[in-house]
């Protein structure tokens, strides 16, 4: 426990503040100590998520932006919310939880790496989004199976290698033979990635990391929302 | 009849620049060559840790110290730039290795996409990386802080693969206790540094 502190005694305020401190330091048992208590204190499960987890890794994830924290630090703090998100997916599930969107993601073929994409999961999920993770090493036939039977709003892509990323493209050019590739929105991210890259494969976007992965989505799907209004009302 | 010539026209002065990782082994190639026409120059391996910043800390580079030189090569791979760094090459009139990253071009592209292919969860070590690892690896990738995150960064590979330029027993060792501490087991693999020396001597 952070310096011994009895988080029992903090009021809701305190406690969701020292949550955020929690977070922060990457810690684990702490986080889950907290949503528990929250969550035995009558919140409901989106409120914990939003309010404790969320805003906390926004902060995380600004200073992440900032070259204040490094990538083990977010790797911790990611880990103490994944931590807290085992405890309330199932809940959220049961509470009908509002939902953004849906998502299928994973790493290319060739490509073993899941570091960013994970992170990238978890901030989507706590966005509000249902995100299916088809894990590392995919060939496209594993993309278009999971297009197939989760039909998403979004299909996202990851690649850490040079020599990988140029898979991304076979993704979306079958995606273009099969006439489904305008029926998603693409996403594509990982370091060696750009928007010039993004660009010249066909992709919808380049995610820089996951906060930009999350704004972006939620972009995507406002336009998507509103056209399809706009086809409504016409 | 012109008298002639019994003098050989001087090499172009160049100019190396590259990688931190690689200027030992350039330094031993320059004094096994004679290579006193060439100049290295090296930007900080860390900046791998960041790899979007090497294009333009190339750029710099080039544009600080090329007067005085003929030309100028480049010892990097892409290292994960997407294509930015052969454009600031194209753009300052720089040749470049050929390969994705270093691994590529100590074993050769063949070589390598058939080690790769054979496991792509094979996490590779250089004579460099070996001798820096715990700067590099452990304390780069916050290990020696967080020893809980070695699942997190390690726990998709299925090997590590130790690529050796100058065979050296001490640096086996060192392999051996990396590749222990990762939880991984260790292959081994001769690479010499043919391909650093070819592009040099013939670029």
């Amino acid at each position: 426990m952070s310096n011994e502190l009895d988080l029992n005694s903090l009021s809701d305020e305190e406690l969701v503040e020292q949550m955020h401190d929690d977070l922060y330091d990457g810690l684990k048992d702490e986080i889950e100590e907290g949503v528990r208590i929250l969550l035995q204190r009558g919140w409901q499960p989106y409120d914990v998520l939003t309010k404790s987890l969320v805003a906390g890794m926004k902060i995380v994830g600004e200073d992440f932006r900032d070259g204040i924290l490094f990538v083990p630090e977010v790797l911790m703090s990611a880990n103490a919310m994944k931590a807290g998100m085992s405890i309330l997916r199932p809940l959220l599930a049961e509470t009908g939880a509002p939902k953004i969107g849906k998502m299928v993601i994973g790493t290319v073929k060739g490509d073993i790496h899941d570091i960013g994409k994970n992170l990238v999961t978890m901030m989507m999920e706590g966005a509000g989004f249902e995100v299916i993770d088809i894990g590392i090493n995919n060939p496209v036939e594993n993309y278009l199976a999971a297009i197939e039977e989760h039909q998403p709003d979004i299909v996202g892509m990851s690649a850490l290698l040079t020599t990988t990323m140029p898979y991304m493209k076979v993704v979306i050019d079958t995606m273009k033979e099969k006439g489904i590739r305008n029926d998603y929105i693409v996403l594509v991210g990982g370091a060696p990635l750009n928007e010039a890259f993004a660009e010249s494969i066909g992709a919808d976007a380049y995610c820089r990391d996951a906060a930009v992965a999350v704004e972006t989505a939620k972009a995507f799907m406002a336009r998507r929302q509103g056209s399809a209004l706009a086809q409504r009302v016409a | 009849m012109g008298e002639l010539s019994t003098s050989f026209p001087e090499p172009p002065r160049t100019l190396v620049i590259a990688c931190g990782a690689l200027a030992r082994e350039f330094l031993f190639l320059k004094e096994r060559n004679g290579w006193d026409h060439m100049t290295i120059t090296c930007l900080p391996a860390k900046l791998h840790n960041r790899p979007q910043l090497i294009p333009e800390a190339v750029r710099e580079k080039i544009r600080e110290m090329r007067a005085g030189y003929d030309r100028v090569l480049c010892l990097y791979g892409d290292c994960g730039t997407g294509g930015l760094l052969d454009q600031v090459l194209a753009e300052e009139g720089a040749e470049r290795i050929a390969g994705a990253h270093c691994y590529e071009f100590f074993l050769g592209s063949p070589e390598f996409e058939a080690l790769n292919d054979e496991d792509p969860a094979t996490f590779y070590l250089t004579d460099y990386l070996v001798r820096h690892f715990e700067t590099l690896i452990i304390k780069g990738l916050g290990l020696d802080r967080f020893p809980q995150l070695l699942e997190t960064y390690f726990g998709n590979y299925n090997r590590v693969v130790f690529l050796s330029q100058i065979p050296d027993w001490m640096l086996l060792e060192k392999a051996e206790e990396a590749a222990r501490r990762l939880g991984l087991p260790l292959v081994v693999r001769e690479t010499g540094l043919g391909g650093i020396e070819t592009f040099l001597a013939t670029a």
